[in-house]
């Protein structure tokens, strides 16, 4: 089929959210680049002028070969253009389950910026630090009364690092009473940073299942918490958006055995505000500030992955910390049972900074905002389950999990269907993850969305839904209305270009290639 | 509250809808004690103003109004309004990790420029869509040495910044890398000579960093040429990626683990940060980290995508070559758009500015009797000065002067209580160096 | 289907004894379940591997499998085609595309192997539990 005719078959009756907009074409900033332009000029140097070819001998480089050279105009269009192509949260709503996409709010963005925070070296003395110090400080309290634990490092930069963090502290403690063990038991339903990061803390991952009901058997579960297992790593809410029912009790069966309860914060913008985790039993758990706290995601990072914990495990926590004496804040490296360090100074402190302006600006109103996105998920739900398959029917919290299981015997696929969604005007869902469900669909809408946008967003998952029953192939070929269709991976995975390299330079690749050399790297046009 | 964009009623006809009596019934899975009955104790809620008086007070009670000369792998340059301008539009600052190719093609557009521009800079065949920062590059970058050659075990220079080196420790610990550390020489340069035949080959990597952490270029080519004479490979780590603007490419290294935040990032207190690993081709499925690579649509239209994914956590779980899941793509959008401003002009003259200032604070500083510049080899904005009395001692008399003086270097090394490390970029006005260097004097001789 | 002559591993690799010599590759059903594959890689001729270990890694686009060796022995040659047309697999997985030969260190140990009826049926049942 054409794909203009599929994207005018759309009817903007159906298609309330978006409709054809212009998009401007944009080459690569380097196929701009022509000698002599430049985008940026410097005041002139005050000091005597040296050469430094001369001044470097042996070290000297002389100039960067096809490194742009462009006018702020120029670069000002570029970026622009670019930008265009984009989807964002500030266009609209971003449904990505485990992600929790919410509103990045501006103010974040002015405070981060400030001069006398932006402008601050890690490395300077406590004495010139201490607004640093006390942004750490409160920020750490706000998250330990969140999350009901003792003690806090805000050094690990996004939440895999947290993990790593929480496990090492895990170990550690663990070694201090004789026996560091050797197995960390994962739930099949996990995000797969878990055993990534079981394995680098020196553990050996041990996956259990889920039972029918997408939950931690406690009878099964018992059996495997042997002296060997130094901790269970659990997502509470569960990658179904389900609360562990029996969370307490396998805390319990834990500490009975020695071992530890670490729980991915991954899904905490369903707990803020209305249940503790320190409260249920966890020892030691991470946060992802770019998730629950609205720091933003940037098309991919930074964030920051703090870790909270009880009492038993603050000796061990990576240096410095932060501490408090009669008001005055100070950095502690004096501490030797520390788990050493996970990253260079004090972790991604404009993060930070940001998680604490939103925590400021709900107060002790966050629970607000946990409700509206429980209330978000339900509704959206109870609107789509007529429709697409509720693999376990469990009580959703903050998000819900759909399976493709009717679609698929169109053979409309989950993917297609999350395609289909960006020519509705929204971003897609999580595909295929939990690994539990088979062509899964995640949908969390978070606090952020409107009651309008969840109805617009619940039409184009029904119009999908009939589509793929009246239209498949409309659904399968999908998206019609973006720059690219479909991207060919494949090809890019097999012969991987990676960076863009002039135009002679490339007819030689493609004279190698030829000849029947291996030429991994093809420069591009 | 401002965020949230529901009224009353509607939430009253969505829990209609559901078929709940009240929100409370949406979390009766929670069992009902570990629910809380009361708020939680924090501070707020703050209206925007509010917010913004907070941080303007907490900026306040920090350094402002200080002359600094710390550097150590956190450097103070110029920046463009233009990059602040362009990274804070919504479609970047707001995005998701662009898996959806199709709606993200300016967030991979540009994250192919970026591995394009920090190829180009570090004279390797690619670099990947960045990493936490400097540190964690390190440490990712060894590990990937550990598994292109199978080796256990790793050399690091002790003139490599020695946070990187304890973040690398706390890595390596666990995984079986044993990691050795050596010294340096007379001229401020690692003492690769320290390091016997038989350690090398047995050795995954010889690690070095250029600009050291004491300022000091190291020459890359020999150091190179013994590690692959034993099947080892060089990782050099570069903190301050403006030397590369007049400072020969580390091309003779295998792997390059790059700080950038030097390229319009600023200092933060420590971060968010751009770590950057760029290698060889051939050795680029052991890099960690995403990549963007060029693809075509079904109509041959060029687009971009994140490629090599099956590196990453999400497919291999516990096979998988890093635990990192975000990077700080934000961040290499804003060294990217700075590159692009400064350009192959601007990049070669904001190093020689560096360079020259950086050689006049050296000048200043040895007209003042009693301190020495003890290291011979050759510094690029960053230099160690030795002093006749504790730089601690100094420092606090020079904080009363309002200047931030010389890191002391006797926090890393022991024994070093009178050796400062200090940093001068192009942002340092002739005239703080002056003051700095009267002040030292003033100091110096009391 | 699937060659009466090779034997096979329960991880869907094939073996094609010729006296002291075996050659190995992957089957048609794991070639299916990776997908298109993107990326191949071998071990260096002259490595000595167990029966049981990894000889090398076959990726798609959404997945990495590795190959484990099913015999004991030495490579001796690698199919070096595979690492510019790593396509070859999905195309032609008991034939072309090979992945090794290997000099077998004990004649015996193939026989443990599945012989083609008994792998025949393993895969349909590994179908039917996916369908299922």
């Amino acid at each position: 089929m054409n794909e203009n005719d599929a994207f005018t078959e759309m009817d903007p009756l159906t298609i309330k959210k978006a409709r054809r907009h212009i998009s401007q074409n944009e080459g690569l900033i380097f196929e701009k680049s022509l000698p002599g332009k430049r985008g940026m000029e410097l005041p002139p140097l005050d000091v005597p002028s040296i050469d430094p070819a001369k001044t470097l001998g042996e070290f000297a480089r002389h100039g960067i070969t096809d490194f742009p050279e462009v006018s702020e105009i120029e670069v000002i269009r570029h970026f622009t253009r670019l930008s265009t192509w984009n989807y964002a949260i500030d266009l609209g709503m971003y449904p990505l389950g485990s992600c929790t996409m919410k509103y990045n709010p501006r103010v974040n963005e002015f405070v981060a910026r400030l001069e006398g925070l932006a402008t601050e070296h890690p490395l300077q003395p406590d004495e010139v630090s201490q607004g640093c110090l006390r942004v750490i400080h409160d920020l750490q309290k706000c998250l330990l009364e969140i999350t009901g634990m003792d003690a806090a490092t805000l050094e690990p930069v996004a939440g895999a690092q947290g993990e790593l963090t929480g496990l090492l502290l895990i170990r550690s403690y663990l070694e201090s009473k004789g026996n560091p063990r050797e197995k960390v038991l994962i739930p099949d339903s996990a995000h797969g940073t878990n055993p990534a990061s079981v394995v680098i803390a020196g553990y050996e991952v041990q996956n259990i299942k889920s039972n029918e009901r997408g939950q931690i058997d406690i009878a099964h579960f018992r059996e495997f918490v042997t002296d060997e297992v130094a901790a269970l790593m659990i997502t509470n809410p569960s990658t179904l958006g389900v609360y562990e029912e029996n969370i307490a009790e396998i805390a319990e069966i834990l500490h009975a055995r020695g071992a530890l309860l670490y729980m991915d914060g991954a899904n905490m913008n369903a707990l803020a505000g209305v249940t503790r985790p320190g409260d249920f039993g966890v020892d030691v758990m991470h946060l992802n500030l770019h998730k629950t706290f609205s720091t933003p995601h940037g098309g991919g990072g930074p964030g920051a992955g703090p870790v909270t914990v009880k009492k038993i495990l603050e000796p061990f926590l990576p240096v410095p910390v932060v501490k408090e004496t009669n008001g005055r804040f100070a950095l502690d490296y004096d501490r030797p049972k520390s788990i050493g360090r996970v990253r260079a100074y004090c972790g991604n402190f404009g993060v930070l900074l940001r998680a604490l302006a939103y925590t400021l600006a709900y107060g002790p109103r966050i629970r607000q905002a946990t409700e509206d996105a429980v209330l978000n998920a339900n509704y959206i739900r109870k609107h789509l389950e007529d429709l697409y398959d509720l693999p376990y029917n469990l009580p959703s919290m903050h998000e819900v999990v759909f399976s493709d299981a009717r679609q698929r015997k169109h053979g409309v696929n989950t993917m297609d269907i999350a395609k289909r969604l960006i020519d509705y005007g929204f971003h897609p869902y999580t595909t295929a993850f939990p690994l539990i469900v088979p062509g899964a669909l995640m949908i969390e809408p978070t606090e952020s969305e409107s009651k309008e946008e969840c109805d617009l967003f619940i039409d184009a998952m029904r119009s999908i839904a009939a589509e793929a029953e009246t239209n498949p192939e409309i659904v399968k070929t999908a998206p019609h209305a973006t720059r690219v269709g479909r991207l060919d991976e494949v090809a890019a995975a097999r012969k991987p270009i990676l960076r863009w390299r002039p135009r002679q330079n490339q007819d030689a690749q493609k004279a190698a290639a030829s000849r029947g050399e291996q030429a991994p790297v093809v420069p591009t046009a | 509250m401002r965020y949230l964009p529901k009224s009353q009623s509607e939430r009253r006809q969505m829990l209609d809808a559901i078929g709940a009596k009240s929100i409370e019934t949406l979390f009766e899975t929670i069992p009902a004690k570990y629910r809380l009955r009361d708020p939680l104790k924090l501070p707020g809620p703050l209206s925007e103003m509010e917010i913004i008086d907070y941080f303007k007070a907490r900026a306040a009670e920090n350094s402002r109004g200080y002359t600094s000369f710390l550097g150590a792998g956190v450097y103070q340059h110029l920046k463009s309004v233009v990059t602040d301008a362009l990274v804070q539009r919504g479609e970047f600052l707001t995005s998701y990790t662009p898996y959806q190719a199709e709606i993200s093609q300016g967030t991979l557009q540009a994250i192919f420029e970026f591995q394009t521009l920090m190829s180009q800079l570090t004279g390797q065949e690619v670099a990947n869509a960045s990493m936490y920062d400097g540190s964690t590059a390190l440490t990712e970058a060894v590990l990937m040495a550990e598994r292109l050659t199978r080796r256990h075990r790793v050399l690091v220079a002790d003139t490599v910044h020695p946070e990187y080196r304890h973040v690398l420790a706390t890595y390596a610990k666990h995984l079986g890398i044993s990691v050795e550390e050596f010294g340096f020489t007379t001229t401020g340069q690692a003492d690769v000579s320290a390091i016997s035949d038989e350690t090398l080959a047995e050795s995954a990597a010889v690690v070095v960093q250029s600009p050291n952490f004491f300022g000091v270029l190291e020459k890359l080519a020999p150091i190179a040429e013994r590690a692959h004479a034993a099947g080892a490979l060089l990782i050099d780590c570069v903190t301050e990626p403006v030397s590369l603007g007049i400072v020969k490419p580390p091309e003779e290294a295998d792997i390059v683990a790059l700080e950038a935040q030097s390229f319009g990032v600023p200092p933060s207190y420590g971060g968010p940060f751009v770590g950057v690993i760029a290698t060889q081709e051939k050795f680029v499925r052991q890099m960690p980290g995403r990549l963007a690579g060029e693809a075509l649509d079904a109509e041959g239209r060029r687009g971009f995508c994140l490629t090599l994914a099956t590196r990453e956590q999400h497919i291999r779980r516990e096979k998988a070559t890093s635990n990192i899941c975000t990077n700080e793509a934000l961040y290499a959008l804003v060294v990217t758009i700075h590159l692009c401003l400064l350009g192959k002009e601007g990049l070669r003259e904001l190093a020689s500015q560096n360079l020259a200032k950086a050689r006049f604070a050296q000048d200043e500083l040895r007209k003042i009797p009693g301190v020495a510049l003890p290291f011979s080899g050759t510094t690029f904005n960053e230099f160690v000065a030795e002093f006749p009395r504790p730089v601690q001692e100094i420092n606090r008399k020079l904080l009363a002067e309002r200047i931030v003086g010389p890191l002391v270097l006797d926090k890393y090394y022991p024994q070093n209580e009178r050796r400062g490390l200090i940093c001068v970029t192009e942002t340092m006005p002739r005239s703080e160096i002056e003051r700095f260097a009267a002040a030292m004097r003033k100091i110096v001789a009391n | 289907m699937y060659p009466a002559e090779f034997r096979y591993t329960k991880d869907h690799e094939w073996l094609q004894v010729n006296g002291a010599m075996g050659t190995i590759g992957i089957t048609d059903y794991a070639q299916h379940a990776l997908g298109d594959v993107v990326f191949v890689e071998l071990p260096k001729v002259g490595a000595k591997v167990k029966a049981g270990e990894v000889l090398g890694t076959v990726e798609s686009v959404k997945a990495v499998s590795e190959v484990f060796s099913p015999v004991s022995g030495e490579v001796t040659e690698v199919n070096s085609e595979l690492s510019t047309s790593p396509e070859k697999i999905n195309q032609d997985p008991h034939r072309s595309a090979w992945l090794v030969k290997i000099k077998l260190a004990d004649a015996n140990e193939a026989a443990k192997l599945m012989d083609s009826k008994t792998y025949t049926e393993y895969v349909a049942e590994k179908e039917k539990e996916q369908t299922a």
